[in-house]
């Protein structure tokens, strides 16, 4: 029986020792937090999409607190996190308007060719910056999906070549702004529904030559649609978000077929 | 141009080496060791290495496939991975088993981590120590079936040589045999127990010297392992001749010129710098004695290189050079 | 006298196939005027001069059509007289558009007026020669293209001791530079001297590689009686032998900090096209106008060096040295380890063309990469001793920070690492994007 106890006493006694330390130390080794920001961690989405601007929901939840950050910024959380946010910290503000991602590029592979056989890494910031990235057009959308891998919620597809965003599934976090090297996405109001699929900023015909379905700078479009909602920007039709646009006659007018409702 | 023009990023030459070019010289590199492997042991030698390669590769075309990979198993590296598996068996050893330790090694230590290239260890050494754990005995069985008899007469047999010696010492406290030229030759050309792989040490020689021509090793791993198992074994020769056997023995005896040129040099589980390799090779050179010597096992190869492929990574940052022109900034 | 050879080796480099056979023997020629020429804005490193003229205006050749656009940047000179057909922005040989210039000439090729030629240029003081490199628009010509005026007017504290002549040309099938010292090796050194002048240097070194001793032993004769410490030295045939860094190692032991330029150890390093530019620009008072191009690769007919002038399109390059045979799998603006590869032979020469390269299928690799099995041959050959391996993976995850700590923006994309690479890893494009986008991130901190 001896060496049997003996072992237990000593494994026993050991497992205690340290056990004792642990506890000694989480004791005082603590880190004193505030421990509402705890809270509002675990109210924010935790999807850590960075698109308040910090890194991370934990971030955000400690500058909210610490420095004084505005609790408007979460656009995943909407409302609702905003409503938790206000009773927690005693502020008060607007709710963000509902905004999207769209991509400007409707030239997807049966419209716009390649023009040359890339072969390198898969990611359009790469391809953009080797000889100017293959697609046939020089603004559109190269199709390597960065911006596809960089949405934490998958609310991004690729459709024939080109990123399609799922706007009932965006969270709004703009990380696919980031990544996009040409700059083809833009966060729209929700509302807003009609868009200008190009951007493009050559003459008419290099964009015929590029792309079926590119903006070839006619300037139909700014002349139907309801004040001045969509206006030139050089040779590409851009819509202005802040008005309100609902006119089907645009749509069915454009030559370059780009305007469509999505 | 009917063709489209490929563009890509520079460099735009390549010096043409490629990874299944690298495999396929490793495997030519094997041949005079499974020549020798299959002259000593015979039918056993040709049933284990083939069980192995086909189980490996099976095991790696189907886990691949299973996992949604897109690499197929041209890049032939699971062939490697079956022969070395194969030298670390003993002759005697059932042919299911050796198909265990093939599925073992391919799909928990290469697959289940990501597949070629991410794999921490040595997946045939892996795959030998699984089966070492589960089937001691049969792992330890050297059988002297199909030594040819003209060997066989003088032949170290019934136990491998390690064995002997740790056996003898344990035992009765003194060397069971003194190791002179004619011990030496017997070794170096193939003529002791063991793993089949292990045999001969001319054989496995001839395999790294070719490896190093084409550059599929460099020379600082095995020169580093080496090097340190004679430094070990020559101090406790010297300090006590009674009990240790000269540095010529430990050198040639059991699976340390198979471990010093085919499996510490694997290049995935091995340091990238070439600090780094000889400080990996040193410790497996320091591991492998501290076995022979002190360990329970008679012999501490395999230990040794997965313990040493565990610390690559960190001997990779100890050992990154220092770059070009980190030097002190003198002021423009 | 002989050459010297070089004291020290750089770390890392490899020995690619040259193939400097095919146009290393040919004369330089020159090639007739093209019937268009496309002269883009952003011929060198930093900011695109902004063009002086519009559509409809008539130039004369040495023209300026571009100014420099702040400290960093030259201004570009019309190549022959002619007429402004378009200004517009056009994709450059690197991939990004920058506005160019097209000029159709008059074929009468008349110079501007006011050239003024100074061969009596030892008694112009140094401010005076780095401002007739500037007015010259001079660029290096080696491959990045830095502002010539902007290097040879270091700072006063630099102190500058040794200008050494890169002549090592390491860059496989180009051949331009080689023909250039055998060629024009007085004037070259006579530009040496001018250089060392506005540098107060007292000593000149020129590197050649050994793979080239016509080079060596022209360059060696040419010696000029009044320079008091000239050398060629022979440096070992290696890739990347040309890199600056590694040459001023090879040649003085002195090794320039990580971040810092050359002037940091007291020497500048010029290429030697660079140099006869110098002279012509100093002693002839010619602004860049044309330079030499190494046509070359296996579907060319006939490959040959081609003194060609700026904006001269690829097409014509190409049809002058005889058209092309069989398949061209790729189209190389410079050479096969550092060039930019070309969507098709739209682009115009610039003053840092070294080289047009044609390859055939047979001679074109595609990356069909494979995991990193850490060979760590990337570790051995990078003569900034950079760990590609591990830096590719970083930057794969988009772990900028990591990569950022790991020297990453000491990276000279000399494609050592990619060419060894035996999983075909596009270590160098990695590399590039790292680059970019850690100097985004610095950038976005330092605003």
């Amino acid at each position: 029986m001896t060496p049997i106890l003996t072992t237990a006493l000593t494994i026993g006694g050991a497992g205690l020792a340290c056990g004792g330390l642990l506890a000694l130390a989480a004791k005082f080794l603590a880190v004193k937090e505030d421990p509402r920001i705890e809270e509002i961690n675990g109210i924010l989405p935790g999807a850590n999409c960075g698109g308040c601007g910090y890194a991370g929901c934990a971030a955000y939840a400690e500058a909210v607190l610490l420095k004084g950050a505005p609790i408007n910024l979460c656009a995943p959380g909407g409302a609702e996190v905003l409503g938790h946010l206000a009773d927690i910290t005693g502020e008060t503000a607007k709710v963000a308007e509902h905004k999207v991602a769209v991509v400007l590029c409707g030239g997807d592979v049966s419209h716009a060719p390649r023009k040359f056989d890339y072969n390198g890494v898969a990611d359009c910031r790469a391809a953009h910056a080797t000889g100017g990235g293959d697609k046939s057009c020089s603004f559109g959308c190269l199709g390597y999906a960065s911006c596809s891998h960089a949405c934490p919620v998958g609310a991004i597809e690729m459709v024939n070549g080109i990123a399609k965003v799922h706007r009932d599934l965006c969270i709004s976090c703009g990380s696919c702004i980031r990544t996009c090297p040409r700059h083809l996405i833009k966060m729209v109001p929700y509302a807003r529904t009609i868009h200008v699929m190009c951007s493009s900023k050559d003459k008419g015909p290099a964009v015929k030559k590029a792309c079926k379905v590119g903006c070839i700078g006619c300037t139909i479009c700014t002349k139907l649609a309801e004040n001045e909602s969509i206006k030139m920007a050089g040779f590409l039709a851009v819509v202005d978000y802040e008005k309100d646009l609902d006119s089907d006659a645009v749509i069915e007018k454009c030559p370059g077929k780009c305007i469509v409702r999505i | 141009m009917s063709e489209l023009a490929i563009v890509s990023s520079s460099p735009h030459a390549h010096s043409g080496s490629s990874v299944q070019r690298i495999m396929l010289d490793v495997i030519i590199a094997l041949v005079p060791a499974m020549a020798a492997a299959t002259y000593a042991f015979g039918w056993d030698a040709i049933r284990l290495i083939s069980a192995c390669v086909l189980a490996c590769v099976a095991s790696e075309g189907v886990s691949r496939k299973w996992m949604g990979r897109d690499l197929g198993v041209e890049d032939l590296s699971a062939v490697i991975t079956g022969i070395l598996l194969a030298f670390n068996l003993p002759p005697s050893l059932p042919t299911w088993m050796a198909v265990v330790g093939s599925v073992f090694a391919i799909v928990i230590c290469k697959q289940l981590f990501g597949g070629i290239g991410y794999n921490p260890f040595n997946p045939a050494l892996a795959g030998r120590v699984m089966l070492l754990i589960s089937f001691p005995v049969f792992m330890t069985t050297w059988s002297t079936w199909g030594i040819p008899a003209p060997l066989a007469v003088d032949a170290i047999t019934t136990a491998t040589p390690l064995g002997l010696v740790k056996t003898a010492i344990a035992t009765t406290g003194e060397l069971p045999f003194t190791f002179n030229g004619a011990t030496a030759l017997q070794l170096f050309v193939g003529n002791q127990n063991g793993c089949i792989g292990e045999v001969s040490a001319a054989a496995l020689l001839l395999g790294g010297l070719y490896m190093l021509v084409r550059r599929c090793i460099s020379w600082h791993i095995p020169v580093a392992y080496l090097g340190t198992v004679t430094l070990f074994s020559a101090i406790l020769w010297l300090h006590h001749p009674q009990q240790n056997l000269n540095p010529g023995f430990h050198l040639l005896a059991g699976g340390l010129m198979l471990g010093a040129i085919f499996m510490a040099t694997d290049m995935v589980t091995s340091p990238v710098t070439k600090r780094g390799m000889l400080v990996f090779g040193a410790g497996c050179g320091l591991l492998t004695m501290l076995v022979r010597k002190w360990g329970g096992y008679p012999e501490g190869v395999s230990f040794a290189i997965l313990l040493m492929n565990a610390v690559t990574p960190l001997i990779n940052r100890a050992t990154r050079p220092r770059v070009f022109g980190a030097v002190k900034k003198k002021k423009a | 006298m002989g050459a010297s050879t070089a004291n020290f080796r750089a770390p890392g480099g490899i020995h690619p196939a040259y193939h400097k056979d095919l146009a290393a023997e040919q004369p330089i020629a020159e090639m007739p005027l093209p019937a268009m020429l496309v002269v883009s804005m952003s011929q060198h490193l930093g900011k695109p001069a902004e063009p002086t003229v519009k559509k409809g205006d008539t130039v004369l050749r040495g023209q300026v059509i571009g100014e420099a656009a702040g400290f960093i940047s030259a201004a570009v000179h019309a190549p022959t007289s002619g007429t402004v057909k378009l200004v517009a922005a056009v994709a450059t040989a690197a991939g990004p558009r920058a506005t160019a210039i097209t000029i159709v000439p008059d074929g009468e090729d008349t110079w501007v007026e006011g050239i003024t030629p100074c061969p009596g240029w030892q008694t112009l003081d140094k401010k005076a020669i780095a401002e007739k490199i500037a007015a010259a628009g001079i660029t290096g010509m080696g491959g990045a293209g830095f502002p010539t005026h902007v290097k040879v007017s270091p700072p006063p504290e630099a102190e500058i001791d040794t200008l050494i002549l890169n002549g090592a040309e390491c860059e496989p099938y180009l051949t331009a530079d080689y023909r250039l010292m055998i060629e024009h090796a007085a004037r070259i050194w006579e530009g040496a001297l001018i250089i060392a002048k506005a540098l107060e240097a007292t000593t000149i070194r020129v590197a050649i590689e050994d793979n080239k001793p016509q080079a060596i032993a022209a360059m060696q004769d040419a010696i000029p009686a009044e320079a008091k410490d000239a050398q060629v030295v022979v440096l070992k045939t290696e890739y990347p032998q040309g890199a600056e860094k590694q040459q001023i190692f090879a040649i003085t032991g002195r090794e320039v900090p990580c971040g810092g330029l050359p002037l940091n150890v007291g020497i500048v390093v010029e290429n030697v096209g660079t140099t006869l530019a110098v002279w012509e620009a100093v002693v002839n008072g010619l602004p860049l106008t044309e330079r030499v191009t190494t046509v070359t690769g296996g579907p060319i007919a006939t490959p040959g060096n081609v003194k060609a002038r700026l904006g001269t399109s690829y097409a014509d390059l190409v049809e002058f040295c005889g058209g092309t045979s069989g398949t061209i799998s790729k189209i190389i603006s410079g050479g096969p380890m550092m060039g930019f590869a070309q969507p098709d032979l739209a682009c115009g020469t610039t003053k840092t063309t070294s080289g047009l390269l044609l390859l055939g299928p047979d001679a074109v690799q595609a990356y069909e990469s494979m995991p990193c099995i850490s060979c760590g041959r990337c570790v051995g050959v990078c003569p900034m001793k950079l760990m590609p391996n591990e830096l590719s993976q970083f930057l794969e995850a988009e772990d900028y920070e990591t990569a950022e700590a790991y020297n990453v923006m000491d990276c000279i994309e000399c494609g050592c690492c990619a060419f060894e690479c035996p999983a075909h890893r596009p270590l160098v494009q990695h590399m590039r994007r790292g680059k970019a986008q850690v100097m985004l991130i610095r950038r976005k901190q330092a605003s």
